[in-house]
């Protein structure tokens, strides 16, 4: 069973178009994870059953029981996060700041501080309109574990996928540098980088690499939108060179990734030109560099 | 007053609004663009101007020091994010894992891990007319972009809460770092597209903002690509829609070479006049 993690870096770039239609190209053989739990869209191109649904805790929160509290604010003094304010007389957990260290309850003289486990979100097991198997999740508005929630999807995503014998494991990562990322990659056998030629994409490109970097995780990458800068293009390939990353195809600036997402289709169902051409050859290309 | 922009889909066009709407106002009157994308920052790249400080940013971490240490292992005890871990008579601290909390290096009884500054990331502060541009760069590693959020802010009310006109270009998503940069602002404005997957991302951020008792009004990128389902979810639950940028194959392209967009298309500048109209109405309400 293979993992591989479709990224970016830099939000907006083609990354779940591109994800959706190689889980049409992979038909029967893949699992789905959408890792992308902050703002999960593959549900919207794959059309999920929502067919086991399970909430998701995660960390902890404290909550004040002020039948015992005696105002003395110790706890709002230890606390680095300012999540005690005091209000109307009293203090107050702030939910969204508190980090769920615990130090407030240690130092409470009438252990009036009690930690809850925090609710972080939802996940759920799915099976696809395309009739793939398919992990993802929802994140709680403001939680702050979607880390811990990427690492569960994709544990969940592993133990089904080897029960049922997937050969591949699908992955929509996250935008960015940080703990979702972090996450998305850890035990991926191969990552895709989607960018696209603006200083920008170029920009969060490199910054992504050097994460990937220190995963040493075999990495390939597909330029869209070649076409609307050729010298930010010359300067990706240089870079793709450099580096030895693979890349996987060039697709130019094509109005058909968003005509085909507005009909709710993969674009490899609604493109009947060269963008589904570039796409099957790429899928090809991937499975046989990780094979 | 406090303005930010904030997606929650990726790429749907904060930093281009950012940007240009930061440098269109300052034309006029003192203006600071805050980058708190600390991620991935670009803001920088599209506007450039004359460095006039730079600081590493740090985070406190604990430091075992062994001669001090008597084993009792309240640290590993207090730690709710493992950072902090005993075997035998060694402690190992994880600063990945670290929230800075404090709690492992207070409760020790015997002073034997104090806290140290790691360095997470770093500030630059630039200057370029009326405009002040504010960026921080999280180190590659680090994983918690919530301090460096924090810490940002605090530089900007240090030093620039001066400026009658304050924008900060917010990180994408509805978690952490996104509440962290906008919960302290005025006014938020959404910037989404109009496809399925730009309305599902806005609807989170309207919740979020909601949740977070913030108002805001959207605006709308790419406009005349997708369909009309943001538009009717706006008019359906009363939310104000200032401009549409439209969708042009020459933003793209402009864009890509991180130009500004309102000095060369004039229909990027008119629906900018519209955003800066609204905002010095919500100054002249605040006020």
């Amino acid at each position: 069973m293979k993992e591989i993690v479709v990224i970016s870096g830099k939000g907006g770039t083609g990354k779940t178009s591109i994800t959706a239609s190689f889980a049409y190209l992979a038909g029967n053989d893949v699992l789905v994870a959408d890792c992308d739990v902050d703002a999960a869209d593959l549900h919207l191109l794959l059309k999920p059953d929502f067919a086991k649904e399970e909430d998701f805790y995660s960390g902890l929160i404290a909550e004040i029981d002020q039948k015992y509290c005696t105002n003395c604010g110790r706890c709002a003094n230890v606390c680095r996060f300012d999540a005690i304010p005091f209000k109307n007389n009293h203090f107050e957990v702030d939910s969204i700041d508190c980090e769920g260290c615990a130090y407030c309850a240690k130092v409470c003289p009438t252990s009036a501080i009690e930690l809850k486990a925090a609710y972080s979100g939802k996940w759920f097991t799915s099976t696809t309109r395309l009739n793939s198997p398919m992990i993802h999740a929802r994140l709680g508005i403001g939680s702050d574990n979607s880390g811990k929630l990427v690492t569960k999807v994709k544990n969940e995503a592993k133990i089904l996928a080897e029960s049922i014998s997937k050969s591949y494991i699908l992955i929509d990562g996250s935008p960015g540098i940080g703990c979702p990322v972090v996450s998305s990659l850890s035990g991926a056998n191969f990552v895709l980088l989607i960018t696209e030629p603006s200083i920008s994409g170029i920009h969060d490109l490199k910054r992504v690499y050097d994460l990937v970097k220190s995963f040493k995780i075999k990495a390939g990458c597909i330029i869209n939108k070649f076409d609307i800068n050729k010298n930010g293009t010359d300067e990706i390939l240089e870079f793709l060179k450099k580096e030895n990353i693979e890349h996987i195809a060039s697709i130019p600036y094509n109005e058909n990734f968003t005509k085909a997402m507005t009909n709710a289709q993969t674009i490899v169902e609604y493109d009947k030109g060269e963008l589904t051409e570039i796409l099957t050859n790429s899928w090809e290309k991937i499975k046989r560099i990780i094979a | 007053m406090k303005i930010a922009i904030a997606s929650g889909k990726g790429g749907t066009g904060k930093t281009t609004l950012s940007t240009n709407l930061a440098s269109y106002l300052s034309q006029n009157t003192q203006v600071v663009l805050t980058d708190l994308d600390v991620e991935e920052p670009n803001s920088g790249l599209f506007l450039s101007g004359e460095i006039i400080n730079k600081e590493d940013k740090f985070k406190m971490i604990p430091e075992w020091i062994e001669d001090k240490c008597n084993g009792c292992g309240i640290c590993q005890n207090a730690c709710k994010f493992n950072a902090v871990l005993q075997f035998g008579d060694f402690i190992s601290v994880l600063p990945e894992l670290c929230h800075s909390c404090y709690a492992c290096s207070e409760l020790c009884p015997t002073d034997a891990l104090p806290m140290i500054p790691k360095k997470m990331g770093e500030l630059t502060h630039k200057k370029l007319g009326n405009l002040s541009l504010i960026e921080s760069r999280l180190s590659i590693g680090e994983e918690q972009a919530v301090p460096l959020i924090k810490q940002t802010n605090k530089y900007v009310n240090k030093n620039l809460s001066a400026a009658k006109i304050q924008i900060f270009d917010s990180p994408p998503g509805t978690s952490c770092p996104v509440i962290e940069a906008t919960k302290n602002v005025d006014f938020v404005i959404l910037i989404t597209e109009p496809t399925p997957f730009g309305l599902h991302d806005l609807k989170l951020a309207v919740d979020t903002m909601r949740e977070m008792k913030k108002d805001f009004a959207v605006v709308i990128n790419r406009f005349g690509i997708g369909n009309d389902e943001v538009i009717d979810y706006c008019n359906n639950n009363g939310i104000e829609i200032i401009a549409k940028f439209p969708n042009d194959r020459r933003v793209a392209e402009l864009y890509s070479k991180g130009e500004l967009l309102y000095l060369q298309i004039p229909e990027f500048a008119r629906e900018l006049e519209k955003v800066k109209n609204y905002i010095y109405n919500l100054i002249e309400e605040f006020e």
